[in-house]
């Protein structure tokens, strides 16, 4: 279970995020809803550990993470713009996390996770030679080859265009499904979060304002506000 | 996080001993040493300052003055015109500028022309010509050709625009070059060493003169002094017109070239013709005279006082290799440092990497024999030539390989962090391939600088770690015709391997060469 509280990061004197508390059961789906500059991909990064937050505390199943380094929480996060590696194939760039963590059939996960995601022969592919929606399904299998305990997805559809999207909203569900993850996923667009969430947490300006299901809060919206940004 | 920064540290800990060791406290020891000797002031130091400052002075602005009128033709040919071999012409005119020194000096030698400052202005001249070419054509290439056609619309005539719409433009790249050609010449040592004779010398040369020939080292500090400050004078004006580059709405991302109509087209063939059959003038003729002996057979035989030339070809290719292992993994340690997260020290560390040079590479040399005797004497080691070479050459490793760096996208690395990778492993799996071509060609270039340099090792070179350019300088320092001979064979031979280098970067196509 993930659970972040009391929250506060600042960037270069700025703050970005201000008393952020969310709480994720395991195999539950969040997703982070606000319009952007709201701190949405910051909450990511500091749960990553890409960023270190002034005050507040992050814990996975009860101990805090806070301390430890990037590369040694085992979380996945799969980045807006999906940054694959330039100079590798789809196979390394998928295999890249196995790898680091010294797992032994590297090769056949790899192929498994590239047909959990319907790329069965992209393997030995350039990643310079994908189109915008194999990207982001390469990137999505990186994230999850190396079964992460928690899944981040930033904007996951985010630099697509809107009909491969709509596709794509529920592949990427029912890939996060079928491996019972715990994720997070932040998105600017509603119909996209609801679909591809249990539970919505709404952002606004650097806190989280109301969570629930997209129903539960369009029925008590906390404020004004709320009402007319999920209108 | 206390790891990760004690790591981060350990790698700025490398180029900082080495430039600080090798570089800073050297110069240190300079300054302390001229410093004490002005205090004292002895007699004749004052006229003798003077004489050698002014000669330094006004021989680099009229050598920059020339080489602008040089280029000019050449630079407004390929600046706003495509023509058949019009890549060629920008590979050839850049020859002479890659070619060391030592080589252009010979070259001039052998047209029968020493002893006198038309030959010194002249090697200037043919040496520096590519960098006005590449520098002020770049610019101008790029220049919007709808600001020209406005211009003329509203009534002005061709030599107005170029007048008040192009010449305004250029003045960044025109600083630019100016102030580099300046450098060059301002220290120019081995051109001014081989060409001046005793009559004429840059401060370059006189501090040689002083340090080695005369012993007089406190003089040769106080004069490396003076050149210091010109050299910063220079770099300073340098810089700020860097900053200060034309607005960015004046330019086309592409290049904007015409193939050259009516009268312009002569004017476009007779530049570039006459341009490069001048300059082929010295090569020609220093090929042609080394041939005219068998003076390539006599590089392989011994003699009595130079030992066997052709040993320094080995000598060259050893100090060479050990040079560009040193710069390199002094240089991209450096750049990973610049690119780094820490904004004050990378800011630090990219000026002062870029010290070693503006400073001359005589000062580096000189700086090696009056420092390096603490806390051990390094003096007598052959490792100090690799090393000074290595200083030389960092700067261009750098200046390969940070652009590279720049060039990934900060969520490459962070993705790989998230993946399981430590700071460690991310340089070794991500940084490391990515910017290995760019590396390979700044390796390549700090090679080519270590064939070449001449400056530094005159200094610290030995009778039997004779590089080729010291060699060079000893048969050319020697009586007869056998040993001019030989001079101009080996000067041809540096050229060969120093022209095979630069063409295999050229190939790799990575930056453009000559590109500052």
């Amino acid at each position: 279970m993930l659970s972040v509280k009391g929250v506060k990061v600042e960037i270069e004197g700025k703050t970005i995020l201000e008393d952020v508390s969310l709480e994720v059961a395991d195999g539950e789906i969040v997703a982070v809803l606000g319009p952007s500059g709201s701190g949405k991909s910051t909450l990511l990064r500091a749960i990553a550990g890409l960023v270190g937050p002034t005050t507040g505390d992050i814990k996975w199943n009860g101990r805090s993470v806070v301390d430890v380094p990037t590369h040694r929480r085992g979380f996945g996060l799969m980045f807006q713009g999906f940054a694959l590696f330039p100079h590798m194939t789809v196979a390394a760039n998928v295999g890249f996390g196995l790898k680091m963590a010294g797992d032994p059939e590297v090769e056949r996960r790899v192929s498994e996770a590239l047909s959990w995601v319907g790329l069965d022969d992209f393997g030995p592919r350039k990643v310079d030679s994908l189109s915008g929606g194999e990207q982001q399904r390469v990137a999505l299998a990186r994230t999850l080859a190396p079964q992460p305990d928690l899944v981040m997805l930033d904007e996951p559809l985010g630099a697509l265009d809107r009909n491969l999207r709509q596709r794509l909203v529920a592949d990427t569900r029912q890939v996060l499904e079928e491996r019972k993850v715990t994720a997070v996923v932040v998105t600017h667009d509603r119909d996209e979060a609801s679909a591809m969430s249990d539970r919505l947490a709404l952002m606004r300006e650097g806190t989280i304002v109301q969570t629930g299901t997209l129903e539960s809060i369009l029925g008590t919206p906390r404020d004004g506000w709320v009402e007319s940004f999920l209108k | 996080m206390r790891r990760i920064r004690w790591g981060w540290a350990s790698v700025a800990a490398v180029p900082a001993l080495f430039i600080g060791y090798f570089f800073a406290y050297p110069l240190v020891r300079i300054l302390a040493l001229g410093l004490s000797e002005l205090s004292i002031g002895a007699s004749g130091l004052e006229a003798r300052l003077l004489r050698v400052g002014w000669f330094t002075l006004w021989q680099a602005v009229v050598s920059t003055i020339l080489t602008f009128l040089v280029a000019a033709p050449l630079t407004w040919a390929v600046s706003s015109h495509e023509f058949r071999g019009r890549r060629l012409a920008m590979a050839l005119v850049t020859v002479p500028f890659v070619l060391p020194t030592v080589v252009v000096g010979t070259a001039f030698v052998s047209l029968g022309w020493r002893d006198s400052i038309g030959a010194i202005l002249a090697a200037h001249v043919f040496f520096n010509v590519a960098v006005v070419v590449r520098t002020v054509s770049t610019l101008w290439s790029r220049i919007d050709p709808r600001l020209h056609e406005a211009a003329r619309v509203l009534g002005a005539s061709e030599w107005q625009v170029f007048r008040r719409i192009t010449l305004p433009l250029l003045r960044p790249a025109i600083a630019a070059a100016a102030s580099i050609v300046f450098l060059f010449t301002f220290t120019s040592f081995g051109i001014v060493l081989i060409l001046g004779g005793l009559r004429y010398a840059t401060l370059e040369v006189e501090i040689f003169r002083q340090a080695v020939n005369l012993f007089d080292l406190p003089l040769a500090a106080t004069l490396a002094i003076v050149q210091l400050v010109g050299v910063s004078a220079a770099l300073y004006f340098y810089s700020r017109y860097q900053e200060r580059t034309a607005s960015e709405w004046t330019l086309e991302s592409g290049s904007n070239l015409s193939r050259p109509k009516g009268i312009a087209r002569f004017g476009v063939a007779a530049a570039t013709i006459g341009t490069l059959a001048v300059l082929a003038i010295p090569l020609s003729v220093l090929i042609r005279r080394s041939m005219s002996g068998s003076f390539y057979p006599s590089l392989l035989e011994t003699d009595r006082v130079v030992g066997t030339p052709v040993s320094a070809v080995w000598n060259s290719l050893v100090f060479a290799s050990v040079a560009m292992v040193l710069a390199t993994v002094v240089g991209v340690m450096a750049s990973a440092v610049i690119t780094g997260r820490s904004g004050q020290l990378s800011r630090w560390f990219d000026l002062t990497l870029m010290l070693p040079l503006g400073t001359s590479a005589v000062t580096i040399g000189f700086g090696f024999i009056v420092a390096l005797d603490w806390p051990v004497d390094l003096r007598a080691t052959i490792w100090l030539i690799p090393i000074a070479h290595a200083l030389v050459a960092v700067p261009f490793v750098v200046r390969t390989t940070v652009p590279t760096l720049r060039s990934v996208p900060r969520e490459v690395r962070e993705a790989a962090s998230v993946l399981g990778a430590s700071p460690l492993r991310v340089w070794r799996e991500i940084d490391l391939p990515i910017v290995s071509r760019a590396t390979l060609v700044g390796a390549a270039f700090a090679f080519v600088i270590s064939l070449g340099e001449f400056g530094a090792t005159s200094f610290i070179a030995r009778p039997n770690t004779a590089t080729i350019p010291t060699m060079i300088f000893r048969l050319l320092s020697r009586p007869g015709e056998t040993s001019f001979g030989m001079a101009m064979a080996m000067s041809v031979v540096l050229a060969v391997i120093t022209a095979g280098v630069v063409l295999a970067i050229d190939r790799a196509r990575v930056g453009e060469l000559g590109a500052f």
